[in-house]
């Protein structure tokens, strides 16, 4: 078995795993056995900032953040295109004027669905 | 069975070391006493002067300051303990593990210090948990925190494990629950904790 070219490896192994978990070991046995443990529900609290936990800890936040994604395409995203096309205005063609004609009226349309919706009202 | 003091100094010239279980387990306690990351004042910066390279707590073995207390042993009251401060401080040390030491810095910590006319602020934090050492001071030198750890390493070296005079962590019948005060309509309810703090009989003549 000593021969075996991994048998190094295995011995050094071991000792790495044993390293590790001897420590852990003797602090669980520490914990387990020996500690002056006086648990009570306030030091068994989940918080440990000094301030009572109140509510749940599961608490879903709105989904309505989409409609701030959606405005911020249509105004912010969309500079960014059309500052390139302003730019190399005089040199295009027909289609890719068509083609930026096509990409603008979609945002638009978006912005249009976010006005009837109401989304620009400040509330 | 206790070794005589002589005799363990002799010993030790002769380069026998003797010791007891006792000693052992005090020599651990005190040579790492973690303090908890937290100031409440001023007395905080000087907390602060006395981690840094000058007067070098570390020195003692308490320069790990931990900033939950779970791993904390040693709560430093640094400053004025307000009323709306005081049931999170107490909590605080509620949720510290055992065994945990308690040093109030400072004359606001002791007593409210200058401002202890004052409607909001705590008179003493010795009034809700158990104080170790008290250090006088507005606020303490970095020499005097350091004079206050090295007195409560001496207490922890002088406490016996069992029997009488045993700290209160070694005692199974000793509660570990300090109850957390709340804001009540004029003052914080209760205003003190009876178990750790007698209220002092006023006469009036």
């Amino acid at each position: 078995m000593a021969s075996n070219p991994y048998f190094s490896l295995a011995v050094l192994f071991a000792a790495a795993l044993g390293f590790g978990l001897t420590p852990l070991g003797l602090a669980w046995l520490w914990g387990k056995v020996f500690s002056p443990a006086k648990p009570n529900a306030i030091k068994n609290a989940i918080y440990e900032c000094g301030l009572e936990s109140k509510g749940d800890a599961w608490v879903q936040f709105r989904s309505a953040y989409y409609l701030y994604a959606i405005i911020f395409l249509i105004f912010d995203v969309e500079a960014v295109f059309l500052l390139p096309f302003a730019v190399a205005f005089t040199g295009l063609g027909v289609s890719a004027c068509l083609a930026m004609l096509v990409f603008v009226l979609l945002l638009v349309e978006g912005l249009a669905w976010a006005w009837a919706k109401g989304v620009l009202t400040w509330a | 069975m206790a070794v005589d003091e002589g005799l363990k100094i002799e010993l030790g010239k002769q380069g026998v070391f003797v010791t007891s279980l006792q000693e052992l387990y005090n020599w651990g306690r005190r040579s790492s006493v973690w303090p908890m990351q937290f100031g409440l004042a001023c007395c905080a910066i000087e907390m602060i002067a006395t981690t840094m390279a000058r007067y070098d707590m570390a020195r003692f073995g308490a320069e790990i300051f931990r900033p939950s207390p779970r791993q904390a042993d040693m709560m430093i009251i640094s400053g004025t303990v307000t009323k709306k401060m005081a049931p999170q401080v107490v909590r605080l040390y509620n949720q510290m593990a055992e065994p945990k030491y308690v040093i109030a810095m400072g004359a606001c910590a002791i007593s409210g210090g200058p401002f202890k006319q004052g409607y909001n602020v705590l008179k003493g934090i010795d009034r809700y948990i158990p104080v170790d050492v008290h250090i006088p001071g507005c606020p303490p030198r970095p020499e005097a925190l350091l004079q206050a750890l090295i007195t409560l390493q001496k207490k922890i070296d002088g406490q016996p494990l069992t029997g009488e005079g045993r700290p209160r962590f070694l005692d199974a019948e000793a509660q570990g629950e300090f109850p957390v005060p709340e804001q009540g309509e004029h003052d914080l309810e209760p205003p003190s904790n009876p178990a750790v703090w007698p209220v002092p009989l006023t006469i009036n003549k």
